[in-house]
């Protein structure tokens, strides 16, 4: 392995990781949005809106991102909408991650007793002030595990961008081997960065995991 | 003596199964009525239905003048004027003790914080608990939870408590700490409805006994202590014999 390669082409991966990470983290806010919205549809049974929300969990989980974002991509324009890849990008991550996020966030939901519901309601507090004070902050709490796995699951979904020639790592990574033909250090540099972006979120993660089963309801 | 809870033609059922067949109840401010009754007759059921916890199929009832029918979804008004404390506690776990008691005057009465904070502080302090104040419920024996639990209660100044065999799930020296309690609420004027197997603390601090069974009144009556002596009913007689035992 030549490491003059390495240095050489490190600028060109230190700048696909931000691309990859700023896309990934708004991507995964709006599943997080998703999720928490279209679980407490599910959570409160609302007509109409709780079938709309297992279509879109069905849909999305079912069907590779890849097929998901050449959808995005290529299909909508033919409608007259135009996005760019970027947006092409969030939309399919957020919609994707929406999808396991609401499974995540309705898991830990129902892991509440409904008569701490019926504790919050008996106080006068309607269904709305019950869920978001009462039943949410214990069930995101149980949810923490399959979040972060969620979290982590997309931001390694992401280097499938590269097919909407969005400059992701992946993306990168072909290009240079593509261009210059230096496979092993190219792939080595691929393997490192993918670490470095994902392996301080699982040890976060895991002490955030902690303190939240462990110190926020007292020990 | 005025009318506070006022209970007409209540019938309650879960699929064919009817639990509580028309039943009717009058408690006037300041009395304490005390509801017993066999497993699966109905009490708690009862209890779940005066404050909207389970829909009832026919019936109405009137809180302070405040008439809800069967079929109403609307209950988060009467829901204020009656508070209740379970059997599980049902503290918020990842929320203070102090915390779980202002939560709800503060996002449903729109009281201002200070204001809150310093009356749950002298109603804590009054359970004996004031120095628990930031202890999580899960750092609390059984009695404690159950003291905060109706200090959470009191704090959103119901007209009525309901009790569901509050003392059901807790050893005998935690019961004795918590019916003190009650019984001290009772003193003071609290309109209290409570469903309970302790008898002899029925017999202190109950005004009425209701002898609930199969989802019907079977005995009511003012005379607390003759009901106990010499219930009327063979069924209640029945009933209290399974309390004493002789060699």
């Amino acid at each position: 392995m030549n490491t003059d390669i390495l240095i050489e082409y490190l600028p060109l991966y230190k700048d696909a990781l931000f691309l990859t990470l700023r896309i990934g983290w708004q991507g995964i806010f709006l599943a997080f949005v998703i999720g928490l919205i279209g679980s407490a549809i599910l959570h409160f049974k609302i007509p109409v809106l709780k079938s709309i929300v297992g279509v879109h969990i069905e849909l999305f989980r079912n069907t590779p991102l890849l097929v998901q974002l050449f959808f995005i991509y290529f299909a909508l324009p033919k409608v007259g909408i135009q996005v760019t890849a970027e947006t092409c990008g969030k939309l399919g991550l957020g919609l994707l991650g929406g999808a396991y996020m609401i499974e995540t966030f309705r898991s830990g939901l129902e892991a509440i007793p409904t008569i701490q519901t019926e504790s919050a309601l008996s106080l006068g507090m309607n269904d709305f002030q019950t869920l978001w004070h009462v039943i949410l902050p214990q069930a995101v709490s149980i949810s923490v595990p399959g979040l972060l796995a969620n979290v982590i699951f997309l931001l390694k979904e992401t280097s499938v961008f590269s097919t909407i020639s969005l400059m992701d790592l992946m993306f990168t990574a072909k290009d240079l081997i593509g261009m210059y033909a230096k496979t092993i250090e190219c792939l080595f540099l691929l393997v490192v960065f993918y670490l470095i972006m994902l392996l301080p979120i699982s040890i976060i993660g895991a002490i955030v995991e902690r303190r939240m089963r462990y110190g926020q309801f007292g020990d | 003596m005025s009318e506070l809870l006022k209970v007409t033609h209540l019938y309650k059922e879960f699929g064919t199964n009817v639990v509580l067949k028309d039943l009717n109840l009058s408690v006037n401010k300041g009395e304490v009525v005390v509801i017993i009754g066999p497993s699966g007759c109905g009490k708690s059921t009862f209890l779940r239905c005066l404050n909207g916890l389970e829909e009832i199929q026919s019936g109405v009832i009137t809180v302070d003048g405040l008439p809800v029918e069967a079929g109403k979804r609307d209950i988060t008004k009467l829901r204020q004027k009656i508070g209740m404390v379970f059997q599980s506690y049902e503290l918020f776990p990842h929320k203070t003790v102090l915390e779980n008691c202002i939560l709800a005057p503060i996002k449903v009465q729109k009281r201002e914080k200070d204001d809150a904070v310093k009356e749950a502080l002298e109603l804590l302090d009054k359970v004996g608990l004031a120095d628990k104040k930031d202890y999580y419920p899960r750092q609390l024996s059984g009695g404690q939870k159950q003291r905060v639990a109706i200090v959470r209660a009191l704090l959103m100044h119901p007209e009525i408590l309901l009790f569901d065999e509050v003392t059901a799930a807790l050893d005998p020296e935690m019961v004795h700490e918590v019916l003190e309690t009650m019984l001290a609420l009772a003193k003071a004027g609290s309109t209290m409805i409570i469903v309970t197997h302790e008898m002899s603390f029925a017999e202190a601090v109950a005004d009425r006994i209701i002898f609930l069974d199969k989802g019907e009144i079977v005995e009511e009556t003012d005379n607390v202590f003759g009901f106990f002596e010499q219930p009327k009913t063979e069924r209640a007689k029945k009933f209290l014999k399974t309390f004493s035992y002789e060699k």
